[in-house]
């Protein structure tokens, strides 16, 4: 198998499997969330782990990685690296308000029989017709749409980088983003493709998973506007996701597409 | 001259001779630790509903660096960043000063001056948060009532990065 054929098929295991607890998980961890100074500058891991946030399994390949500045505009990452259990990319916080960070993939997973011999495949709409062999038989093409995202923001919060863009499974704060504190209720709303996604699981997970043998799984239930409210046991690194699949997958060959959102979110001490 | 008399008359009766005050008097402790840095320290009143109803000291390090002198370090206050010291444009006169060594400091609020201001009749909460670097934090916060009918003497306890927080109000 290719290796880059082997990476994407990691990828999509992580982002689109909808037993999403069970499967490995897919992060980015800023080094902070709130920043100040003159010259203030965030470091950020990114990686599919079993253990949040241990880099255990795969680097998190950073070609799909947007950064969305305060004033809407995207920002370039810095000093970008990938090693083989993590990426890490710094971003220069030159502009005040709040950043948005996304590894954004969206792309078709295929699993066909050649000859008796079982086959997957992962790529885009334009590359299908011609990468699946004429005599390939049980041919099945999902569609998978994935946002991993993570949030800082230097001095003051504001909004303009958390519009959402209407594709996909996608988070918007209510309550602040990068505000969030032990014990106080925090309000998020989830989006498909634009509008509010009702009745979805999601579920918050504290890091430092490796020293407790309880994953300690938080869980909540979007409302029929998309809305739902987590309020955090204690102070850590959180990761949260959802995961739902639908039939609007674009492409004629895919009968499904299957969804996920993920974003590290950091509370604080009151 | 007797109606300028008795104007002035009615406009000392009207008035308080003097405008209220608090008195806020703030402990930092000493530490015994190999490494001691002096902790970045912020005293606001909160509003029952935890807004800032006025900032009334941020003490952080001044002297000019890259990073921007101190303020890289001021969301370790983190309360006080939350509740508004981020929207702040620093330095604030009157407000913004120097880190303070160990000791004993006491500040004067006068009622209607700048940094108190006017405060509405209702409840507050005087808040003292303190954040030393390789060192802890903590938050101490006095209740009260404004404005106050009858000389106050308020007073809570920090128990590591604060000393004794004690908030004398006289009406």
């Amino acid at each position: 198998m290719h290796k880059r054929t082997l990476k994407w098929i990691i990828l999509a295991a992580a982002v689109a499997t909808p037993l999403a607890a069970q499967a490995h998980k897919m992060w980015m961890v800023p080094s902070a969330t709130n920043v100040a100074g003159a010259d203030p500058w965030v470091t950020v891991d990114a990686a599919i782990s079993n253990d949040l946030f241990f880099p255990d399994h795969h680097a998190a390949p950073l070609d799909k990685l947007v950064i969305i500045a305060p004033d809407g505009q995207t920002a370039k990452p810095q000093n970008a690296a990938t090693g083989k259990y993590r990426s890490v990319f710094d971003v220069e916080l030159a502009q005040q308000g709040t950043y948005k960070l996304a590894l954004v993939n969206q792309g078709l997973f295929a699993r066909y029989e050649l000859n008796g011999q079982k086959k997957r495949w992962r790529g885009d709409a334009a590359e299908l017709a011609t990468a699946i062999p004429a005599g390939a038989k049980d041919v099945e093409v999902t569609a998978s749409s994935s946002r991993v995202e993570t949030f800082v923001t230097n001095g003051k919060p504001n909004a303009t980088a958390l519009k959402p863009s209407g594709q996909g499974l996608e988070l918007v704060p209510v309550s602040g983003v990068t505000d969030l504190v032990e014990g106080e209720p925090a309000t998020f709303q989830l989006l498909l493709d634009g509008k509010p996604a009702a009745g979805l699981k999601v579920s918050a997970i504290a890091g430092a998973t490796r020293y407790r043998n309880a994953p300690e799984e938080m869980t909540a239930q979007t409302g029929t506007d998309g809305r739902f409210t987590l309020t955090w046991p204690h102070p850590g690194m959180y990761w949260v996701n959802a995961s739902t699949q639908d039939d609007k997958s674009g492409v004629k060959q895919a009968s499904k597409r299957r969804l996920s959102y993920t974003a590290t979110l950091e509370v604080l001490p009151e | 001259m007797r109606r300028l008399l008795c104007c002035t008359l009615a406009l000392l009766l009207a008035t308080p001779l003097a405008a209220a005050e608090l008195d806020v008097t703030v402990r930092i402790p000493e530490q015994e630790v190999a490494e001691y840095h002096r902790p970045y320290a912020a005293i606001w009143i909160e509003r029952a509903d935890r807004s800032v109803a006025a900032q009334l000291a941020a003490w952080y390090a001044q002297k000019d660096s890259k990073e921007g002198a101190g303020t890289k370090w001021l969301p370790d206050l983190r309360q006080w960043w939350r509740r508004g010291g981020r929207g702040l444009s620093l330095p604030v006169d009157g407000v913004s000063g120097a880190t303070r060594p160990a000791g004993q400091y006491q500040l004067k609020f006068v009622d209607g001056q700048a940094p108190l201001g006017t405060l509405a009749p209702g409840d507050y909460t005087l808040v003292v948060e303190a954040a030393r670097e390789v060192g802890g934090r903590e938050v101490v916060r006095v209740p009260f009532t404004w404005p106050a009918t009858a000389t106050q003497h308020l007073s809570a306890q920090g128990s590591s990065e604060l000393g004794a927080v004690s908030l004398d109000i006289n009406p």
